[in-house]
């Protein structure tokens, strides 16, 4: 397979990072250079082996319904780029 | 062309936990923005999600009530997109493994009982809320609802007319509220509504396709948005045109809804396995703890008013649309053994009474003891019904007891024979005029001369009793 | 004194030979002298380290002190430290002041530990040369023409040049055992889920285990007895008793059966790393251990995998870092989404955004069963392999990576050679299980080479005891560089 330049501009739009036109290019060699490598695990027969999502086959720990946590929003707003009447701002959502 | 609608919804409902689903942050609602906001619900770097108990045995709740399969292994998966109120650029939901599958639903539909299918509900985080008044051209995020428990409720596309749809919404809210796990509280957000709405030619196989309307948090908006969309879809395809694919919004000030996003802008979530949580494990034994636990569900109440209480099935299913009005109703008729009156005057005036005044029956004036008061004095004819409504009135107004008010407004009905022989007597010597009448064959007349015995007891002669004394004497 | 082992150091804090402010002092000020030179450490604060360390010394005076309080520790900039940027080496986060500590920063101040600073790594723990840091490359203290690995490049190269006695670390890929093969100290990342991941900035969460470095066996163990233990704010997060990872280190190696997989011995290995990981072995073999072959087939799918799913959970973690809340904000936007776009093309450099890009790609509609789910199989089929290995020894013997260090700048333009240097330590991440590096050799140019332990799930302790009793017989471990 082969990421062309509409696959290149698709997923870094989905990831949210600008890239432009030229930087596309050069981004998609070194991605097909990846998924060059990647791409050897489609050789391996694997029917009927159950995928692996975490190391340990253990089962989720579960929580008491109790408050523990209290406010902080002076500590954790310190450090955030705009913020006005305790609310954080970013441009104009239109829906 | 005669077009068949069907419908499938999604709805939200906000878990009444004490905490966030994967944090020890309170979840009371009201709070200044962004206090009820720890550093999980921020996307601190470095910080996990660790899952609330509550939020599970909830979730297995209204899986038994809907009859559905509990999964005992069930997974969370990440939903990716990127949004100012959904801090970590993932909901955690659950999508391949979710905690409940293969439910269903009874609801009632004018006189008619339907079922409809529920697909599955699973657990996730809602997300916080963005204010979109003036901060200086910018949009202000609060993000104290990020992280509240929600199930998510799927239906089959089971239902076909905008009354079905409200109908199985009004249940759903009703067992959750009963269930007591979500505080059905709609103007909040804590009940909410999403709906898939398709048109297709009658006898058609295959759906039309459809187009989703988001976030309806109230049944009448649902209704309006719901009948719009249907002949917005109609008219589309009757002039020609083709329906796409779209979510869209309800705008309650001009009555339509409007595209908010096509199909092909639609998301490309790349759900996979949270890799920060494992699976949930259930075991047997958990069931059975929640199963014995749950109260008796409203389709099992209402049956059994119908057979204990001779009330029927329509009073029976007003009488169980909450879990509330459902104690309410069984206190007073076990206590008075009269279902029927019972039911009567809670669905009737207390109903009534109630709407006007934008209450619930948790805030009724008149406890059910008190409404036993009363309706023991019209079982026993103490009181006529017009009687009974002056003192239903006296009895929402103060904390007296029916007996007390007959007592203190001398309201008893009158039923001694003399006495009403009396006053009939007199009726008839004042008025020749109708007693002529009568005797012509006019029935009426009949109850001219009653209403003038009633006027003379001052409403509190037994009607009945008026009634026969009046033909005897006139015989 | 800033020669000393963890060990030597707290026997001597114990002895009143020197306090922790004296300690304190000195390697700050050999921090002042070489760092320049290597770019291990990134933030120094020389105030709040007295400060922790006159704490430690009034605890030892009034007798309340645990024996590791005063010593000097580094910690990697992936933990999050109150009141300390946590940068994990990206622009992203280079305004980003933490308001909490991590699990193992807990552990490490209840232990009474002084932090000295915060270690260089590669952004947000994505590579294998520490060439991706915002602020520029850590140089290997053997040569400075040399990479001294990745990502935890900082924290290795800090003990190697003797700035630190002891550095914490992660490990996704090998972050901890490269970079300790490469700058010739003892690293250990222990069994998933014994170390919370607790404020540790994510990379890839079902990968990412934290673990100290430090010039011996003997030091990893101590630091591990600080570092490990049940935290219930990570779910993954072993609920087990806590244990001694020293308890067996005097242990004898009589009979210790010791598995070379031979997928680990095949081409691509260099000659010099070969023959320094046979002499080892020579080393355990005289000890009284027992050498048996044993197979792992699929080493070379790990490949793949793991930069399948390493990519997949990296590009939604990083999600969170959108301008919103904290960190980076372009200064310049258009709207909304021009906002998103160019915070994180500016806040983050080339190899993350890559990564970013291919785990977007593998997870999206249409691709997930092909690489995603498919990936997870081979995941699979690679802990059985160990699974079985293990069946037939005790610990799993083999070199770090393919040679030893490369020169700056020699693979950097080339993602794909970078990645399979990897080659023989991915597996053990995507297993889950233990697996250490301790210094073994030095190649024909002069640079460390390690040799590769790898133990079964939670064998934590009996890695150290062969470690140990290799250190016992050489002295890899004890040689530093001449700077």
């Amino acid at each position: 397979m082969s990421l062309t330049h509409q696959d290149v501009a698709r997923i870094a739009k989905l990831a949210r990072i600008s890239v432009n036109d030229e930087e596309i290019a050069a981004v998609g060699e070194k991605l097909n250079n990846i998924f060059g490598l990647i791409e050897k695990m489609q050789a391996v027969n694997t029917d009927g082996i159950e995928p692996m999502a975490h190391p340990q086959d253990v089962s989720l720990r579960l929580r008491e319904d109790v408050v523990t946590q209290t406010n902080q929003r002076e500590a954790f707003q310190a450090v955030a780029p705009q913020v006005e009447k305790g609310l954080f701002l970013v441009p104009k959502v239109i829906e | 062309m005669k077009w068949e609608v069907v419908i499938g919804l999604e709805v939200h409902v906000q878990l009444n936990t004490k905490t966030k689903i994967f944090s020890g942050t309170s979840t009371a609602f009201g709070a200044e923005p962004n206090t009820q906001a720890s550093a999980v619900e921020l996307a601190f770097p470095g910080v996990l999600p660790v899952m609330n108990k509550a939020v599970v045995d909830k979730a297995i709740r209204l899986g038994l009530a809907l009859d559905a399969r509990i999964n005992q292994k069930n997974v969370f998966a990440r939903k990716n997109y990127f949004y100012p109120d959904l801090p970590k650029g993932y909901q955690i939901s659950q999508m391949e493994l979710p905690i409940v599958e293969g439910g269903k639903l009874v609801i009632l539909v004018g006189e008619e009982e339907k079922t409809v299918r529920v697909t599955r509900a699973h657990m996730e985080e809602d997300a916080g809320k963005s204010l979109h008044e003036d901060f200086q051209g910018m949009t202000g995020i609060d993000l104290n609802r990020a992280g509240t428990p929600l199930l998510e409720v799927v239906s089959e596309p089971d239902m076909r007319s905008a009354e079905e749809a409200v109908a199985y919404a009004r249940t759903l809210h009703t067992l959750v509220t009963w269930l007591g796990i979500c505080d059905g509280n709609m103007q909040e957000g804590s009940f909410r509504v999403d709906a898939n709405v398709s048109v297709r030619p009658f006898g058609q196989q295959e759906f039309g396709t459809r187009r989703e309307i988001k976030n309806l948090n109230s049944f009448r908006f649902l209704e309006q948005a719901i009948k719009y969309e249907i002949q917005w879809q109609i008219d589309t395809l009757e002039d020609g045109g083709r329906v796409e694919q779209a979510t869209v919004l309800f705008d309650p000030d001009s009555g339509e809804t409007r595209m908010m996003r096509s199909k092909e802008d639609a998301h490309d979530y790349r759900y996979f396995p949270d890799p920060d949580l494992l699976p949930v494990r259930i075991s047997g034994a958990q069931i059975e703890a929640i199963r014995a636990d749950m109260p008796e569900l409203p389709g099992a109440m209402k049956a059994r008013f119908v057979d204990a209480f001779g009330v029927s099935a329509y009073d029976a299913a007003l009488l169980t649309s909450s879990r509330a009005t459902a104690e309410f109703f069984e206190a007073v008729a076990s206590a008075s053994a009269q279902g029927k009156l019972a039911a009567n005057w809670i669905n009737g005036e207390i109903a009534a009474r109630l709407n006007r005044e934008g209450k619930d029956i948790g805030a009724c004036p008149i406890s059910a003891e008190r409404l036993i008061g009363l309706i023991v004095r019209i079982a026993d004819n103490t009181l006529s019904s017009k009687l009974a409504k002056q003192v239903f009135d006296a009895l929402w107004e103060s904390d007296l007891t029916a007996d007390a008010i007959i007592e203190r407004d001398g309201l008893k009905q009158v039923s001694d024979v003399g006495a009403i022989e009396k006053m009939v007597e007199e009726a008839i010597a004042a008025n020749p005029k109708a007693v002529e009448e009568f005797r012509a064959g006019k029935e009426k007349a009949l109850n001219a001369l009653a209403g003038q015995v009633m006027k003379a007891s001052k409403g509190k002669a037994n009607p009945a009793q008026v009634q026969d004394i009046l033909r005897q004497k006139l015989s | 004194m800033t020669k000393a082992t963890l060990k030597q150091l707290s026997q001597q804090l114990a002895a009143g030979a020197v306090s922790g402010v004296e300690l304190a002092t000195q390697y700050l000020d050999r921090i002042e002298a070489l760092n320049p030179q290597l770019n291990a450490v990134i933030t120094v604060d020389r105030a709040k380290t007295l400060a922790e360390a006159a704490a430690a010394d009034s605890a030892r005076a009034a007798g309340t002190a645990g024996p590791l309080a005063g010593v000097p520790i580094l910690h990697k900039d992936i933990f999050c430290q109150q009141g300390w940027k946590t940068s994990c080496g990206s622009r992203m986060l280079d305004n980003f002041i933490s308001p909490y500590d991590a699990h193992v920063v807990e552990q490490c101040r209840a232990a009474g530990l002084v932090t000295l600073g915060r270690a260089n790594m590669d952004e947000f723990a994505m590579g294998s040369s520490n060439e991706n840091s915002f602020y520029g490359p850590v140089k290997n203290p053997w040569d400075l023409n040399a990479i001294p690995g990745g990502s935890s490049g900082g924290s290795a190269a800090a003990v190697a040049a003797r700035l630190a006695p002891v550095a914490t670390a992660t490990d996704t890929g090998g972050s901890i055992r490269q970079p300790a093969s490469h700058c010739g100290v003892t690293g250990i990342k222990p069994t998933y889920g014994v170390v919370s991941r607790y404020g540790m900035v994510a990379f890839a969460s079902s990968l990412d285990q934290g673990g100290p470095i430090a010039q011996t066996a003997e030091d990893c163990a101590l630091m591990l007895n600080v570092m490990a233990g049940f935290d219930e704010r990570d779910s993954t997060s072993l609920e087990r008793d806590k244990e001694d990872y020293t308890r067996q280190l005097d242990r004898p190696l009589n009979g210790l059966r010791v598995g070379l997989p031979r997928e680990y011995f095949a081409a691509g290995l260099d000659a010099d790393v070969a023959r320094i990981v046979d002499e080892a072995v020579s080393e355990l073999k005289k000890q009284g251990a027992q050498v048996v072959e044993v197979s792992l087939p699929n080493t070379e799918l790990s490949i793949p995998a793991y930069y399948v799913i390493a990519p997949a959970e990296a590009s939604t973690n990083l999600s969170r870092y959108d301008g919103v809340r904290y960190g980076h904000r372009a200064a310049e936007y258009k709207d909304l989404v021009d906002m998103y776009e160019k915070t994180r093309a500016e806040g983050f450099g080339d190899e993350v955004k890559r990564r970013i890009l291919v785990g977007s790609y593998v997870l999206s509609h249409g691709y997930y069963d092909a690489y995603y789910l498919k990936a997870q199989k081979i995941r699979r089929l690679i802990a059985n392999d160990f699974t079985a290995a293990f069946e037939q020894c005790d610990v799993i013997l083999g070199p770090v990576a393919p040679t030893a260090a490369f020169n700056l700048g020699q693979l950097s333009s080339d993602p794909v050679q970078m990645y399979l240097s990897d080659i023989y330590t991915l597996s053990v991440n995507l297993a889950g299980l233990p697996g250490m590096s301790v210094p073994a050799g030095f190649d024909r140019n002069g640079r460390p080479v390690g040799l590769q332990i790898i133990g079964n799930y939670f064998s934590e302790a009996t890695m150290l005891n062969v470690a140990h009793q290799f250190q016992l017989a050489t002295d890899w471990h004890s040689r530093a560089p001449a700077l």
